[in-house]
């Protein structure tokens, strides 16, 4: 496998395993926040959105300081003997989780949030348990938001790079993703390959996207109404 | 605490601009109208009964125990089936896995209502494959009561089903309803503004306003009122149980009878000799006179008593109730006929009634 193939298939290892951990985390976390009227709900939601807005080093710092030797969580794991997180790409996963979080929450919090009350009651007079009601009333009605959210965390980890830069830096075969090859490729003047990279993500975008908008029309147009 | 039959209903429960406080005891079975006004309480009294609406209080249903002090059934624990005021289908599932939702949910030996016997009752078999939003109003209603009813449920709950619906799919799904009582040995409890419905499909009334009860009883007893906190206005009037005694084929009418008296009403297809109706009279088509006139055109003369006579809110209206044999009756009058007929309790008049109206 060349160093191109190897950066491409690291990509999506990193954005597959991201959006699987997100949608096992982000669901019951969107689902409170659309659901409560705890206090809690405002703080917690800024904390989610933070990545839209805080630039990527920012965080990559703060993780990189929190990860590293002399960091909480690095003296967590290390005395865990994981050893510690940063420059791994476990340590990338754990980031992309972090930075990607907002586009799991919020796809899956707004689908929530628009489902008719109506149909959860019903379903609670027809003898389903809180949790018989989620799984078979809630998950498939907000079905488009969930696509939407699988989508958007997927895609959105194939495009980050500098919190990758931070945390990550750019080991072959570990940490060394599109974005980072790319940014090397160009440093080193080489258009010719960063063209054929940054082309290629640029179709998968598109792609992704059209994909995604026509089967949501679909979902949207066949269930609701 | 009194176990026995019938519902024991008591709960306490406030918004901000609202408190619902009530205790009431309901026939075990038939059904039961909550009536009143929008905004009077009677959804939120039925979504409590469903535990819907979190709310202290006591609910016994047939001397089980849903909810007391101590604790509380959730919605899903408790046997009850619900039916809303607009269309609650899951829109991601057919009309056939709609109707076994709540069907494969309660232990099969339980199941006291068969599936086939439900969708034949209401008439679905042709709607099975098809998806909710594909279906009319009525058809919509329609399968909610199946699905309701398929939970085989100790009580049924039924949040004003028909008001979403147009005059047509009413009419379509009234006579079900009105089969309830004789399908049924369960208590249904029925919200409803609407005094036709409730005299139709009612056996009992409770009238709410501003959170509490404000008349409850036997149908007949409570509408024949004078004293109802809210006027009823154009609808007040009274409901008599009667059998068709005779059928006139030559001026199309038929003669129904009831205890003291008979009315003239207008021939139907369906109404055969002995068949029981259910009559109502509306107070604003009964006038009183004080002697028989028979040199005009209002065919229902009947001999009454003056047993009541009561102030309306319009200072120039009188609404008062009469007795002919052992059957109320309500007319309204302007006050200045009460005046000027000295009405007055335990006089003899004559009623006439312009419109009997058979509702059931």
């Amino acid at each position: 496998m060349g160093p191109e193939w190897q950066a491409v298939w690291l990509t999506l290892k990193l954005a597959g395993i991201t959006t699987l951990l997100l949608m096992i985390i982000g669901t019951p976390i969107a689902w409170w926040l659309a659901r409560s009227r705890h206090w809690l709900r405002q703080p917690v939601f800024a904390v989610v959105a933070l990545p839209l807005v805080l630039p990527p080093t920012v965080l990559g710092f703060y993780l990189l300081m929190m990860l590293g030797p002399d960091g909480f969580i690095g003296q967590l794991t290390e005395r865990l003997g994981i050893g510690t997180l940063p420059f791994t790409f476990e340590g990338l996963v754990l980031a992309s989780i972090i930075y990607s979080m907002p586009f799991t929450v919020q796809p899956l919090q707004n689908a929530f949030a628009s489902l008719n009350d109506r149909m959860l009651e019903a379903a609670a007079t027809l003898r389903a348990s809180p949790r018989d009601r989620f799984f078979t009333i809630a998950v498939p009605l907000a079905r488009p938001g969930f696509l939407t959210a699988a989508v958007l965390t997927f895609a959105h980890t194939i495009g980050e790079f500098g919190v990758v830069l931070m945390i990550g830096g750019n080991i072959p075969g570990e940490t060394r993703v599109l974005s980072v090859a790319i940014y090397d490729h160009v440093e080193a003047l080489e258009y010719g390959q960063a063209h054929w990279l940054a082309g290629g993500m640029l179709l998968f975008a598109f792609l992704v996207l059209v994909c995604l908008y026509t089967i949501n029309g679909r979902l949207a147009g066949g269930v609701v109404k | 605490m009194n176990q026995g039959k019938g519902i024991l209903a008591r709960f306490q429960c406030g918004f901000e601009s609202f408190q619902l406080d009530v205790d009431l005891q309901l026939p075990g079975q038939g059904v039961t109208a909550l009536f009143g006004h929008s905004g009077c309480g009677k959804t939120t009294l039925l979504r409590c009964m469903a535990g819907l609406q979190k709310a202290e209080g006591y609910l016994s249903v047939n001397g089980e125990c849903w909810q007391d002090g101590h604790r509380r059934l959730a919605v899903h624990q408790r046997p009850l089936a619900y039916v809303f005021q607009e269309t609650s289908l899951f829109p991601h599932l057919s009309v056939h896995r709609n109707l076994t939702y709540g069907y494969h949910r309660i232990p099969s030996d339980q199941r006291k209502i068969g599936f086939d016997q439900a969708v034949d009752w209401l008439g679905l078999s042709h709607l099975l494959p098809r998806m909710p939003a594909k279906l009319s109003g009525g058809e919509r209603q329609r399968v909610a009561i199946a699905r309701a009813l398929l939970t085989s449920p100790r009580l049924l709950l039924m949040d004003e089903p028909l008001s979403a619906l147009d005059r047509h799919s009413k009419q379509d799904i009234l006579p079900y309803l009105e089969s309830l009582h004789h399908t049924l040995d369960i208590p249904v409890v029925y919200v409803s503004h609407a005094v036709s419905e409730v005299a139709r499909l009612a056996d009992h009334v409770v009238m709410m306003d501003s959170g509490r009860v404000v008349a409850e009883g036997p149908l007949q007893e409570t509408l024949a009122r004078t004293d109802q906190p809210f006027a009823l206005e154009e609808d007040a009037g009274v409901i008599v149980n009667a059998v068709i005694g005779e059928r006139d084929a030559q001026w199309h009418l038929c003669r129904a009878d009831f205890e003291g008296g008979s009315f003239w009403v207008r021939d139907e297809p369906e109404l055969m000799t002995g068949r029981d109706v259910r009559l109502q009279i509306l107070a604003r088509d009964v006038s009183i006179a004080l002697a028989p006139n028979h040199e005009q055109s209002i065919q229902n003369l009947l001999p009454a008593r003056v047993e009541q006579i009561a102030s309306e809110q319009s200072p120039g209206t009188t609404l008062v109730r009469l007795q002919s044999g052992d059957t109320p009756f309500l007319a309204r009058l302007t006050s200045r006929a009460a005046h000027q007929l000295q009405l007055a309790p335990d006089m003899e008049v004559w009623l006439q009634i312009k419109t009997v109206a058979i509702v059931d």
